[in-house]
Parts: C-alpha cells; sequence; structure tokens
C-alpha cells in the first residue's frame, strides 16, 4: 500500500509540473525515480524513452505505466498513470468550468516568461545526465551525432532516427 | 450552443485519437483537429486554439487537456472522465504489454545491441527537442540567462526541478513587472 501511495504521489507531482509536455517532464523523471526512489538506472530510463517515442501516447503516461508496472504490477502501473493524468485533468476541468482568460492575466505571463526558459536549462541537465549514460565510446558518440544530424538536417521524424539507430547497434556492437 | 454527445462516442473517438499519436505532443494536433473539430463539431477552430493556449500554459500533456476539455464542453464531468481514460488508455495498454513481455528479451544478444544502438539515439532526440524549444523560446537575454542559469545551479547545487523551476517562474514576474513599468515610465515621459 505504501508503495503504490509513493508512486501516485510521485506521479502526481511529476503531472502537475509538467509545463510544455513531452521532454520538459524528463527532468522531473529523473529526480524524482531515479535518483530519489532508485525505481530505474540511467540505461533503463533510456530504453522507456524510446520505447515510449515508438508507441502511442505522451511520453509522461507511458513513462507512469511503465514505471507502476516495474514496481508494484499491474495495480502499480494503474496508480501510477492515475497520478500523472489527475493534476492536468483538475485543472483544466476547473479552466472550464470557472475561467477561460487564464492567457491574459499579467502575472501568469510573467510566471510562464520564467518557467519556460527554465524547462531548457532543466532538460539540458537530462540531456548531460543521460549522455554520460549512454555515450560510452567511439561508436555510440558516433550514433548520437548521425542521429543529431538526421533530426536537425535531415528533418527526420524520431521513428526512422529510432529504427536506423535500432540497425546501428545491431551492425556495429 | 454545441452539440450534444453520448459518453461512449466522446470515449471511442478519443480512444481513437490516443491509439494513433505516436510520439506525443504535437504529433497528434492534425488528427485530433479532423476528429473534434470536422467530424463531430464538438469544438470550432477558434476555440481549439484558445484551448492550446490553455494547454501550452498548464501542465500536462496536450492530448490529456484537449480531452478533459472537449469532454466537459459537451456531456459535462462525466464526459470529460469519459473522454481522458478514452485518450490515456490504449498507450497504457500498450505499454503494460511492453512491460510484461520485455524482461523475457532483456540480456538476449541481440537486444542488447539494438539498444546499445538506441540509447545515444535517445540522447539525440533530447538535444532535438532542446534545438526546437530554444528556438521559439529563448528570443531574449532574459530567457538565455534563466535557461543557462537554471542549468548551473542544478549541475553545480543539485537543486531539485519543482523548487528551481518555481524560483525562475518568481524571477519571470519580477522581471516582467519591473519591464512593465519602465514602459509605462517611458510613456509617462
Amino acid at each position: 500500500m505504501k508503495l503504490l501511495g509513493d508512486l501516485f504521489f510521485t506521479f502526481f507531482k511529476i503531472g502537475a509540473f509538467t509545463f510544455g509536455g513531452g521532454y520538459a517532464m524528463l527532468p522531473l523523471i529523473q529526480d524524482a525515480v531515479i535518483n530519489k526512489h532508485g525505481w530505474l538506472t540511467l540505461t533503463e530510463f533510456l530504453e522507456v524513452i524510446a520505447i515510449a517515442e515508438m508507441t502511442p501516447g505522451p511520453i509522461a503516461v507511458n513513462t507512469a505505466t511503465f514505471v507502476g508496472y516495474r514496481t508494484a504490477g499491474v495495480f502499480g502501473s494503474v496508480f501510477a498513470s492515475l497520478g500523472v493524468v489527475l493534476p492536468s485533468f483538475l485543472i483544466i476541468l476547473l479552466i472550464a468550468r470557472f475561467f477561460r482568460g487564464l492567457t491574459d492575466l499579467p502575472w501568469a505571463q510573467g510566471f510562464f516568461s520564467g518557467v519556460k526558459p527554465a524547462i531548457i536549462g532543466l532538460i539540458g541537465i537530462a540531456l548531460w545526465r543521460l549522455g554520460s549514460a549512454a555515450l560510452i565510446d567511439f561508436k555510440s558518440i558516433l550514433i548520437f551525432l548521425g542521429a543529431l544530424l538526421l533530426l536537425i538536417k535531415g528533418r527526420l521524424h524520431p521513428i526512422p532516427v529510432i529504427m536506423l539507430s535500432a540497425l546501428c547497434g545491431l551492425l556495429l556492437a | 450552443m454545441k452539440k450534444k454527445t453520448s459518453l461512449f462516442d466522446l470515449f471511442f473517438t478519443f480512444f481513437k485519437i490516443g491509439a494513433f499519436t505516436i510520439g506525443g505532443g504535437y504529433a497528434m494536433l492534425p488528427l485530433i483537429q479532423k476528429e473534434v473539430i470536422e467530424e463531430h463539431q464538438w469544438l470550432d477552430t477558434e476555440e481549439f486554439t484558445a484551448l492550446l493556449a490553455i494547454a501550452e500554459m498548464t501542465p500536462g500533456p496536450v492530448a490529456v487537456n484537449t480531452a478533459t476539455f472537449v469532454g466537459y464542453q459537451t456531456v459535462g464531468v462525466l464526459g470529460s472522465i469519459a473522454a481522458t481514460l478514452g485518450v490515456v488508455l490504449p498507450s497504457f495498454l500498450i505499454i503494460l504489454c511492453i512491460a510484461i513481455f520485455l524482461p523475457r528479451f532483456a540480456g538476449h544478444p541481440v537486444v542488447e545491441r539494438i539498444f546499445y544502438g538506441i540509447r545515444p539515439a535517445v540522447v539525440a532526440l533530447i538535444g532535438y527537442a532542446i534545438y526546437n524549444l530554444g528556438r521559439k523560446i529563448l528570443t531574449n537575454s532574459f530567457a538565455y540567462a534563466v535557461a543557462l542559469g537554471v542549468f548551473l545551479v542544478q549541475l553545480l547545487f543539485k537543486i531539485p526541478p519543482i523548487p528551481a523551476l518555481l524560483m525562475a517562474a518568481g524571477a519571470g514576474i519580477l522581471y516582467s513587472n519591473r519591464h512593465q513599468k519602465q514602459m509605462e515610465e517611458r510613456e509617462a515621459d
């Protein structure tokens, strides 16, 4: 029971602070799931991100389901997934009910002028830490640079990039 | 007045959206647009644009935000529950299957080699996310200072992300207040 509560509240907190969606929540997941609770290792986390990227649905939900199952089985995955979705559910419900002018409030604009660049700094830290776990030799650095080039210059979708790098791993490793 | 709809219709439509939004985030916008605006006319384009702005400013995935909002607008609280469950369920079920079966393949040399290749690509994906967000967000020196400051503070002092986000939000409010006062003073002169 304590573990289910831990899973729920940890992912509730992650769900409540992932502005911008997608990769913005990686640093929060990393801090809570890897550093604080030790539910995943850095290497496993990289694999979860790859799986999340290749399957439908938001990355936050994917990670919650995966980590929940790993730590406490099917119930764990239900509690973690509910936890990660509930904050945004409640907030949107309140906005839909009471108040649509949120985007026009001056203090809200100031709030987000600080939060948005902070997210970039946080993702930068995730990049730094995950990079030190994944880029371990010359070949992996080569795959990293190739993938980055395909994404930025080639404008390739993430899924073919992941598939190509899986092929590189098969051939090179 | 918006079209009324059934709980089942909401659930099933958002289940479909949830099942086909690979990659998450903005990858699902075209599908939502087609289903919610064109086919069912639950929202018009203007409402959808306002909803996107709200989704940007509130936590949580855009798909979940849209489902909750549309569900509430059409049926009420029960509608928002049906639509939100619908959009989340496909990815929940798929990941559950993967989490159940993945350990059977873990340690297999072929799987290990595939993941050896995939891990650096995921790091590249994160780098790409920073590149894309940076082009949109890092538009002035204040934004650069906050991004760099948060990065360094995290690296050197290991401050957890949530306090770092709140400090940055405080800095943003102070900065935009001062900025506005300066503009008003200039106008007064």
